[in-house]
């Protein structure tokens, strides 16, 4: 049971993780790879404000969140000039510089030793310290994100959103603004991502910043090309099937190593197989 | 000044090549202009610098006597200016209801954000899909309508901003007879409706039905502008547009 619990808690972080980086990528139509940068200063405002500060665990997220929409505001103001490839570069240029701040910052970060003894949330003297309450916490999470995702989708503003990851002069011709909704959809997508990395480091009670790397904004950056770009569903699928595919090898009895590499194999393949028939994912809506 | 809108001195050069090349000219309010002139003679280039898309090398567009050096994209649903384009431009992986609520919803970020459905424009919404017969297929994707009808979706699109001054680019092009008697009739509906049509088309028999004025371009200049009738009896525009 504690191993189904484990596994729901994983979905629901990478769910978040998906769907805030569905509205820069599926919705904007914008190649992020920044997505693991803020997952890692998500994750890290937490792990620091918990364990030198002794800061309650909802104060950590609030803190996560303004941090990341800062850092998305300054990124998100250079990153609105670019489209494409360059938008891509850039922004994976991000995640690398926040893993090297993340890796060298020592006196703040522990370094490559990570930081240990991250407590759990508790609100109002309600403890989230066993994983079923911690599950319920991330549940309600992931339906309160998911729920102001789908308002800002539906919204005129998303509307704006779809239009520009198409035609950005043809939205500029229709009286609408180019570069705002392109910053504010990162700066939006930045500090929902925070959220996840609180989560993560609050379930794990131990960070590195091993796990931020750009192979993991990569990760993500599969989930929605899996579970369907411009869909909050697919996000969602994407990232149980993305999390259950190493749990299925796990249990076919191969060795570690083996199932390893033929992990990578089948996310291969998988991606190669779904852009050859279905190149908006499963549930999406938008072929890139 | 005497048009509701005019361009003085007006100039694009790209690399060398003189697309528009000093043009000055005037277009009245309240008719119907036909913009003519063999291929690359400027025309689409004249609206691309009226609607913002290029900035002037040198001149100055007048819009309601306001001269504007340059005109940025996002102010031309204040300056009550719809275009369509010669290649229709469409966000095809929206449906026909979301590109034509693109040129009716809220502008400004926060007000945009706060704004969800389509309740308070469905009477507009309505009126728009049934004037372009286009009504069925409200919720279709726009890649999966025919070329003719993506055609009538911008028009819709330009009729939805509520502009006073249209700038169609060759809407007939392409097109069966049946559909183009329901764009002409949309015109004449705004030609009733005192609005100022600018028509880029290269069908000389259309152009003498619906415009009252006609502007002929060569080489980015003007080369003659009048009544129809006159203009086209012009030995200048005969030899350089009708080839005659």
């Amino acid at each position: 049971m504690e191993y189904i619990i484990n596994l729901f808690i994983l979905f629901a972080i990478y769910g978040i993780l998906a769907i805030s980086l569905n509205i820069v990528v599926g919705y904007t139509g914008l190649l992020s790879l920044a997505q693991a940068a803020f997952y890692g200063v998500g994750a890290y405002a937490t792990a620091i404000l918990m364990t030198k500060f002794d800061m309650n665990f909802f104060f950590t997220v609030i803190i996560g969140m303004i941090v990341c929409a800062l850092i998305g505001f300054i990124i998100g103001a250079i990153l609105s000039k670019f489209k494409g490839d360059y938008y891509a570069i850039v922004s994976a240029g991000l995640t690398i510089i926040i893993f090297n701040t993340l890796l060298n910052c020592e006196g703040l970060t522990n370094g490559p030793i990570g930081i240990f003894g991250i407590g759990r949330p508790t609100l109002f003297g309600f403890s989230f310290s066993s994983n079923i309450n911690f599950l319920i916490l991330c549940v309600l999470t992931l339906s309160a994100i998911y729920y102001l995702n789908k308002h800002l989708v539906n919204s005129s503003f998303g509307r704006v959103l779809k239009g520009i990851r198409e035609d950005e002069r043809l939205v500029r011709v229709m009286g609408h603004h180019r570069k705002t909704p392109k910053m504010l959809s990162f700066v939006f997508s930045a500090s929902l991502t925070s959220v996840a990395g609180s989560l993560f480091a609050s379930y794990l009670m131990f960070i590195d910043p091993m796990t931020f790397q750009l192979h993991e904004a990569i990760f993500i950056f599969t989930i929605i090309i899996v579970g369907g770009l411009a869909d909050l569903k697919g996000s969602m699928l994407g990232a149980v099937i993305m999390i259950s595919l190493p749990e299925i090898l796990r249990f076919l009895g191969l060795p570690q190593e083996t199932a390893a590499q033929l992990q990578q194999l089948i996310y291969g393949l998988l991606l190669v197989v779904l852009m050859y028939i279905r190149p908006q994912g499963i549930l999406g809506k938008y072929r890139m | 000044m005497s048009g509701i809108l005019n361009t003085k001195n007006l100039s694009m050069h790209f690399m060398g090549v003189k697309a528009v090349d000093d043009l000055t000219v005037s277009f009245p309010a309240g008719l119907a202009t036909g913009l003519v002139g063999p291929n690359g003679c400027g025309k689409t280039t004249l609206f691309n610098l009226i609607s913002g898309v290029y900035d002037p090398t040198a001149g100055e567009i007048f819009i309601r006597d306001k001269g504007f050096t340059r005109i940025k994209c996002t102010k031309l649903r204040d300056l009550k200016i719809a275009r369509t384009f010669q290649d229709c431009r469409l966000i095809s992986q929206l449906s026909v209801e979301d590109n034509i609520m693109l040129a009716i919803s809220k502008t400004g970020t926060y007000d945009s954000i706060l704004e969800v459905g389509t309740e308070d424009y469905e009477e507009f919404l309505d009126h728009i899909l049934e004037t372009i017969s286009l009504s069925h297929k409200r919720h279709e994707l726009a890649e999966n309508l025919s070329y003719g009808q993506r055609k009538l979706l911008e028009i819709g699109r330009a009729l939805a901003s509520n502009a006073d001054i249209y700038l169609l680019d060759e809407p007939f092009s392409g097109l069966f007879p049946e559909i183009v008697e329901k764009i002409k009739s949309i015109i004449n509906d705004l030609k009733a409706k005192h609005k100022t049509i600018i028509l880029v088309e290269h069908n000389i028999a259309l152009i003498k039905e619906i415009c009252d004025n006609v502007v002929v371009m060569d080489a980015g200049k003007l080369l003659k502008q009048g009544k129809a009738e006159e203009v086209f009896a012009d030995e200048k525009v005969k030899h350089a547009y009708l080839g005659e």
